[in-house]
């Protein structure tokens, strides 16, 4: 057993339910395909909203060197990320909010849970935050008595329907109209019976549901999109006003942020507040954005609190390649692009994180043997890497963790697969020319199980392929062959 | 010029007409072909099936046998791909420099074949004629690696009698993806229907690529429907002409 | 362990990661527009903040000082009480407004109607506006709760682009960047204006 010392860069304890799926990605997408109802919700959501981006996007004429900007920013920043967020503790603290740092979910959640104990409420209002579903802060505090209550009108719609989220933009992106009705219906204390499946009118029951939550809460929860080392001022980008509900209304307010959120400058979110809601949303700005730092004396909260999470992030920082996963914004562009996700949905993926970011994320941070068929849950086909605001590349990296996959396979000793027997004689029987040239030759074994030009079965486990696909019938001389014979002939 | 054919594993072994109509093309255009007969394969499988190591003496090979190749060139957008955005990787993962650099300096001259037509010969028009409704595919790798952008269209558009037909939702990938289409079976099927339902609304007789493998997933989704339209490779209608249906002349 | 050494453990297994394989921090390259073709005022951006604000349901009203007031009327129109912050120009300030003295608590602000308040600055390639809690914009809770927002912008506050509009604001003071009525896209991905914040946004552009 290695011993773990102190300041040994950590992954995220297996514990974290939030990060950790029950099934492994294929056969939880097999679930997922067989649901049509779920396909057609994700086919129409994710087609709306990638017209919408492409056309914000293509209103910027100077896209590409915001991207290289956004990249360059976030690549500055890790590598001096310490120092970055001891100048942002010390501005926070010097306008008045207190800085607690947690190595993982459960330290977070206990600072959270006492700071709600000790303003002595029962409940909290909470603002969409991804780190706080990381760490699954909601049944961390019901276990401790205290209720937490989802505004963002897509978290309410997950945590009425007792669901877990999909997306990380909108949680419900698997949810049509009427389903939704169907939750707030249910759901719903002294809901209108006769409430219609318009999106407005669903949007307009969730207000009525939650004013008086706003009006009364003593504590929100928060995360935060953007930290600014500089200044102390931490950002939330939203739509509905829920938000900014939270950040102004109660007395206490406690933001959760993953350490990766700072940014060293204020001038840096130029660049951030123009790359975030054209990718996220296609809008050419969101409705509402929130900056504060520290207190504001007879204006929002007069307590805050800033909790910095590591939770697997220096694990990933420790990995140089996958490194640059931490640049990212949580736009979800990737997720609408990605013709796997579009197909599946999030809860395949079996974390908070789903899509392209989620399948290199989500490994990074748990190690990748805890989640070890993410990583090839793509055809690598790059539609992420166009989309991404802040330029990760995302094929290559799912490429390098498909690498430290097998490679930690190897050196723990495991059994090795099939497979890689199999990938050990290829490349073995491929980098020896004459060897190769029989091989090619002996595929033409396969004219014999061939009718009419093609192969339609073959055992495992190629019968994956035969299943829904023929295969081609070898040709009766390979190409080296045609050549070869040709040259003679001529 | 003197061209070497980087043929491809895929296309040596199952699918050689590929390479042979890319050889018949270039020499119709006046250029000298060769096939280093030691070639192999280029490791693209090994390397996204998290087979580094093993993929690393296949990258050696590779820029082993091309190290002399004034030019070269391959009917395969993802195995350019490879060559151009990972051998060096690969060979800088495993501590080998100087490899990387061999790789790197070979990668530099290796043109898939379109882009070779249009950016190196200067080309679109190349003397084809095919006359049939033709719907082309560009793959993610031509697309999103390379990005080709339309040249392999603009080559499409100047051959004589043949019928253009946009495919709907192009820049969207079939469902290919090297071993994902195994190990992620359901899901890379469920991308393969929706690309042959608008491989077929556009009613071509033909779908075309410029890559062998993900021709292969779709022609074999398409034969399995026993649906109207076939597989080619772009090389072979570009080397169609009236007198050669798509074969070598010689 | 102690809360202390949870900062000290973090910083150093942050200071190992990097020290791994260090790397200089390179100088972004900020390759982007910085500042727009136009300058503050210019009838173009005022246009143009005015179609985009539009665009996302905002309702824009020109005016000139001497059309102001019954502009800001019309602006109120049908609303019963109307609240302004402290310090906002005493002409503007409508007879029956209630001036906000920091007392009203989140559900005495419920009542409220209406709330008038000036800007920091606006962009009009985004189409967004300011306020920053100054005096003559009030503390955050009064553009919030009301349903209607009404928002003075002044000519000479309308700059180009984002990077300029961020220069002009103060990261120490609590902001509030507003592009449109609030919304939601979380049903199907369609937009909806008007969730949890002022359901009507009217922005009165106010030219020299
Ligand atoms: S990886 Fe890029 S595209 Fe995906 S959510 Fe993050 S920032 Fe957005």
């Amino acid at each position: 057993m290695s011993q773990v010392f102190l300041g040994m860069p950590a992954h995220a304890p297996a514990d974290v339910r939030a990060l950790h799926g029950t099934q492994p990605f294929p056969a939880a997408a097999r679930t997922a395909l067989a649901d049509s109802q779920l396909r057609r919700n994700l086919g129409a959501a994710t087609a709306t909203i990638r017209g919408k981006r492409a056309a914000a996007v293509a209103e910027v004429d100077d896209w590409e060197q915001l991207r290289f900007a956004g990249q360059q920013i976030k690549a500055a920043t890790m590598a001096r990320l310490d120092e970055h967020l001891i100048r942002l503790e010390q501005a926070v603290t010097e306008r008045g909010g207190t800085v607690h740092w947690a190595r993982d979910a459960a330290e977070a959640n206990r600072i959270v849970t006492e700071l709600v104990k000790a303003a002595g409420a029962d409940e909290v209002v909470k603002v969409k935050s991804m780190a706080t579903q990381e760490i699954g802060l909601n049944e961390a505090l019901a276990e401790a008595g205290i209720a937490a209550w989802e505004t963002d009108l897509a978290e309410l719609i997950v945590q009425l329907g007792h669901d877990t989220p999909s997306h990380i933009l909108v949680p419900a992106i698997h949810r049509n109209r009427a389903e939704v009705r169907e939750i707030f219906l249910r759901e719903m204390p002294g809901v209108d019976p006769d409430l219609a499946d318009d999106p407005r009118e669903l949007a307009m029951a969730a207000r009525t549901h939650l004013r008086r939550k706003f009006l009364t809460a003593q504590v929100a929860v928060s995360g935060a999109n953007f930290a600014v080392a500089d200044t102390g001022t931490l950002v939330v980008v939203e739509s509905e006003g829920n938000g900014r509900m939270c950040l102004t209304l109660p007395p206490t307010l406690i933001t959760v942020m993953g350490i990766e959120k700072v940014v060293p400058s204020w001038a840096d979110l130029e660049v951030y507040l123009q790359l975030l809601p054209r990718s996220s949303t296609g809008e050419r700005m969101n409705p509402y954005t929130s900056t504060w730092s520290g207190v504001t004396a007879g204006d929002g909260p007069q307590e805050f609190h800033l909790i910095l999470l590591d939770n697997g992030r220096t694990a990933v920082l420790a990995d140089d390649v996958g490194r640059e996963a931490l640049h990212c914004i949580r736009c979800s562009a990737c997720l609408n692009v990605c013709p796997v996700y579009e197909r599946t949905g999030g809860h395949a993926y079996g974390s908070v994180y789903p899509g392209p970011i989620g399948a290199v994320l989500t490994p990074l941070l748990t190690g990748v043997l805890d989640n070890p068929t993410l990583p090839y849950a793509s055809t690598l086909c790059g539609a992420c890497f166009d989309a991404c605001p802040v330029r990760i590349d995302i094929p290559s990296l799912l490429v390098h963790l498909r690498a430290r996959s097998t490679e930690l396979r190897a050196e723990r000793r495991l059994v090795p697969t099939s497979e890689a027997v199999a990938m050990t004689v290829a490349s073995w029987v491929m980098s020896k020319p004459r060897l190769f040239a029989w091989a090619t030759r002996a595929a033409r074994l396969g004219r014999l199980i061939a009718r009419r030009g093609r192969i339609r079965s073959l055992p495992p486990p190629l019968s994956a392929w035969t299943a829904t696909r023929d295969a081609p019938e070898p040709p009766t001389s390979t190409f080296r062959e045609w050549w070869l014979n040709g040259k003679e002939r001529s | 010029m003197r061209i070497a054919l980087f043929i491809t594993c895929l296309s040596d072994a199952l699918f050689p007409r590929a390479g042979q109509a890319t050889t018949a093309l270039l020499e119709r255009l006046g250029h000298e072909v060769v096939f280093p007969p030691a070639q192999t394969c280029c490791g693209q499988m090994h390397i996204n099936t998290g087979y580094q190591r093993e993929a690393l003496r296949l990258v050696e090979h590779h820029a082993d046998v091309f190290a002399d190749a004034d030019v070269i060139v391959a009917p395969s957008a993802s195995c350019v791909g490879s060559v151009r955005h990972q051998h060096a990787t690969v060979a800088r993962r495993f501590g080998r420099p100087e490899l990387a650099d061999r790789s790197a300096a070979v990668a530099a001259k290796t043109y898939e074949l379109c882009e070779f037509l249009v950016d190196v010969l200067g080309v679109t028009d190349v003397g084809a004629y095919f006359p049939h409704r033709v719907t082309y595919h560009p793959t993610c790798h031509s697309l999103r690696l390379l990005r080709v952008d339309d040249k392999p269209l603009r080559l499409l558009r100047q051959v004589r009698g043949l019928d253009l037909k946009q495919l709907p939702d192009a820049d969207q990938c079939c469902g290919f993806g090297g071993t994902f289409a195994l190990k992620n079976a359901e899901t890379s099927s469920a991308m393969l229907a929706d690309k042959m339902a608008n491989v077929l609304s556009t009613r071509a007789e033909v779908l075309t690529a410029a890559d062998a493998s993900c021709l292969m997933h779709i022609g074999g989704g398409l034969t399995r429907l026993s649906a109207g339209s076939r597989t080619l490779h772009i090389a072979e209608i570009l080397a169609a002409t009236d007198t050669a249906d798509g074969r070598p002349t010689r | 362990m102690t809360t202390g050494s949870a900062r000290d453990e973090v910083l150093a297994r942050i200071r190992h990661a990097l020290s791994a394989s260090p790397t200089e921090p390179i100088e972004p390259v900020r390759g982007y527009r910085r500042t727009g073709q136009y300058s503050p005022g210019a009838p173009q951006l005022l246009d143009r903040l005015t179609e985009r604000l539009t665009d996302y349901r905002a309702a824009v009203h020109a005016a000139t000082p001497r059309t102001l007031v019954s502009v800001l009327e019309a602006a109120l129109d049908g609303t019963r009480r109307v609240l302004v912050p402290p310090g906002l120009p005493a002409e503007w300030i409508p007879a029956s407004a209630v001036i906000d003295d920091g007392g009203m608590s989140p559900a005495e602000l419920d009542a409220v109607d209406a709330v008038l308040t000036a800007c920091t600055a606006a962009a009009a390639d985004t189409g967004t506006i300011v306020v920053d809690a100054s005096p003559d914009q009030g503390r955050r809770a009064i553009t919030l709760i009301p349903d209607r927002h009404v928002c003075v912008v002044r000519a000479a506050q309308v700059v180009q682009t984002v990077p300029e509009l961020l220069s002009r604001v103060d990261p120490h003071k609590p902001l509030t960047f507003i592009s449109g009525p609030s919304a939601t896209s979380d049903i199907e991905l369609r937009r909806v204006e008007g969730v949890h914040g002022p359901r009507t946004l009217i922005v009165v552009l106010l030219s020299d």
